[in-house]
């Protein structure tokens, strides 16, 4: 589902001296429907870089990233934002919302976007919300005042309301107590078990053993961090 | 239709090559882009970076000197820059729409709220007075005005109201392409926050495709599909919204994106 070849990229910093900073090089992995990969390696090493350029809102300097049968590298914007709005999903660790848009709203946004009339979308929003616990009298007032661990809740909520083949995870279960932690982990299986293709960041190293079919330490990636 | 099979549809607007000067001087230069039908394109940059007059000669405001604009007719793709004027005004009127950034050049200030909004039905024809005002009630609720107020002139409104019954005024006929100029300017941030949702709402129901105008990157990123990002009359750099302000490319967007404060 998810392919990445040969994949480089680098940051240049024009009002920096035009300084250039090579931070991959050579990626190469795949993931295939109903597995989830594990990307590893320190602060730094480029885990969220390679998410971001999965997403797309990070270019490639070279290589290919197929999701389904588009090349996110080389993709024009209208071919990602379709791939957006029906095949990859993205958890990131930051909600960005318009304010004062209530957390339903929010989370049914992107069936709505897919055609899905209101008050379907709004009925699957509000199940998701319920089964992460976000309490109910909070559904009609905007995230942007919400904890974090309820942002987070709301954030994961966009990310599952529609079944997405390939799905970007970024930390899901930082900062969510144990409870919470449980219903995420148990959302996220059931992704896998619809056959779901999904690439995960997770510092948490139980909920990584008990997803991960396999890891990728992107160390390796890294120019001048290879052992 | 499927969304696939949207963005499989020809271009709803193409841009090439498109130039003005004012004298020795460039408005905009060398501009080309192509627009789908539901797209959201965000124009960014500072004072004078040619964003308002490139949205002129779009629209149709300004003659450019250089250029093609390409829009899909009913009748197929024309150049409106070659169309007889009589022509493009019938554009403006039906399938085009033009959001001031100050309200008060798209309303008509001494006619009352509803009749602002069936002041354009009847540009296109429609004739029953009934009919007219029921359709102005009813644009006037979808952008939050009371229908006690349809009577009332424009100017006893407040800024915010303003600029929504010119959107109400505006969206009434169903235009497919909305030129927006800075449409959330002079508002304040909480009347900002309720248009932004509101023009999210409803590009989203009436499949709009809008261009907006503005050098607020927090809009654009909530509101636009694809950004371009002007200096000096020309596109330094276009992309994915997020691409864009994300992982900036040019020198003039990676200043321009360090230099927003942070809330």
């Amino acid at each position: 589902m998810i392919t990445i070849s040969n994949l480089s990229k680098s940051f240049t910093l024009h009002n920096q001296g035009a300084a250039v900073i090579p931070v991959m090089a050579g990626a190469n992995l795949s993931v295939a429907p109903g597995e989830c990969l594990g990307l590893v390696g320190a602060s730094g090493s480029g885990k969220s870089t390679l998410m971001r350029m999965i997403w797309g809102n990070y270019l490639a300097a070279a290589g290919s990233i197929m999701v389904g049968d588009v090349d996110v590298a080389k993709a024009a914007p209208r071919e990602i934002i379709a791939l957006r709005r029906g095949t990859l999903g993205y958890v990131s660790q930051f909600l960005r919302v318009v304010p004062r848009v209530p957390t339903v709203e929010v989370v049914a946004e992107p069936l709505l976007t897919l055609g899905v009339a209101a008050d379907e979308a709004r009925a699957r929003a509000m199940a998701l919300l319920a089964q992460l616990n976000i309490p109910e009298r909070l559904w009609s007032l905007s995230p942007t005042t919400f904890s974090g661990g309820e942002q987070q809740r709301v954030n994961i909520a966009r990310g599952f309301v529609h079944p997405y083949p390939a799905l970007l995870l970024d930390e899901p279960t930082a900062s969510l107590d144990l409870i919470n932690r449980e219903v995420v982990l148990t959302l996220i299986e059931a992704a896998k078990a619809r056959g779901a293709a999904i690439i995960g960041i997770f510092h948490d190293e139980q909920a990584r053993a008990r997803l991960c079919d396999r890891l990728v330490d992107v160390t390796q990636f890294t120019p001048g961090m290879a052992q | 239709m499927s969304i696939l099979a949207k963005m499989k549809m020809q271009p709803l607007l193409s841009v090439r090559d498109l130039s003005k000067f004012y004298g020795g001087r460039i408005g905009c230069a060398d501009v080309g882009f192509d627009l789908y039908p539901g797209e959201v394109l965000g124009i960014v940059g500072e004072s004078g970076s040619g964003k308002s007059t490139l949205l002129s000669c779009l629209a149709g405001h300004l003659p450019p000197d250089r250029g093609e604009v390409i829009f899909d007719t009913r009748e197929g793709p024309r150049d409106t820059v070659q169309m007889a004027e009589a022509a493009r005004r019938r554009l403006a009127r039906t399938d085009w729409a033009y959001v001031h950034q100050n309200p008060r050049d798209g309303l008509r200030m001494g006619v009352s709220a509803g009749g602002n909004v069936g002041e354009r039905l009847m540009a296109v024809g429609a004739r029953h007075y009934g009919q007219i005002r029921e359709q102005a009630v009813d644009w006037l609720g979808r952008v939050e005005i009371a229908a006690d107020r349809v009577d009332d002139r424009p100017s006893a409104f407040s800024g915010g109201m303003q600029q929504r019954l010119q959107i109400a005024r505006n969206l009434v006929t169903g235009p497919r392409l909305v030129f927006m100029d800075e449409p959330t300017g002079g508002l304040d941030v909480s009347v900002q926050a309720r248009l932004l949702d509101l023009l999210r709402g409803l590009v989203r129901e009436m499949g709009l495709s809008a261009i907006i105008v503005t050098h607020d990157l927090a809009v654009v990123r909530l509101l636009a599909d694809r950004l371009m990002v002007m200096k000096g009359g020309y596109v330094v750099e276009q992309g994915l919204t997020d691409q864009v302000l994300d992982d900036p490319q040019h020198a003039y967007t990676q200043l321009l994106v360090s230099s927003v404060l942070q809330v």
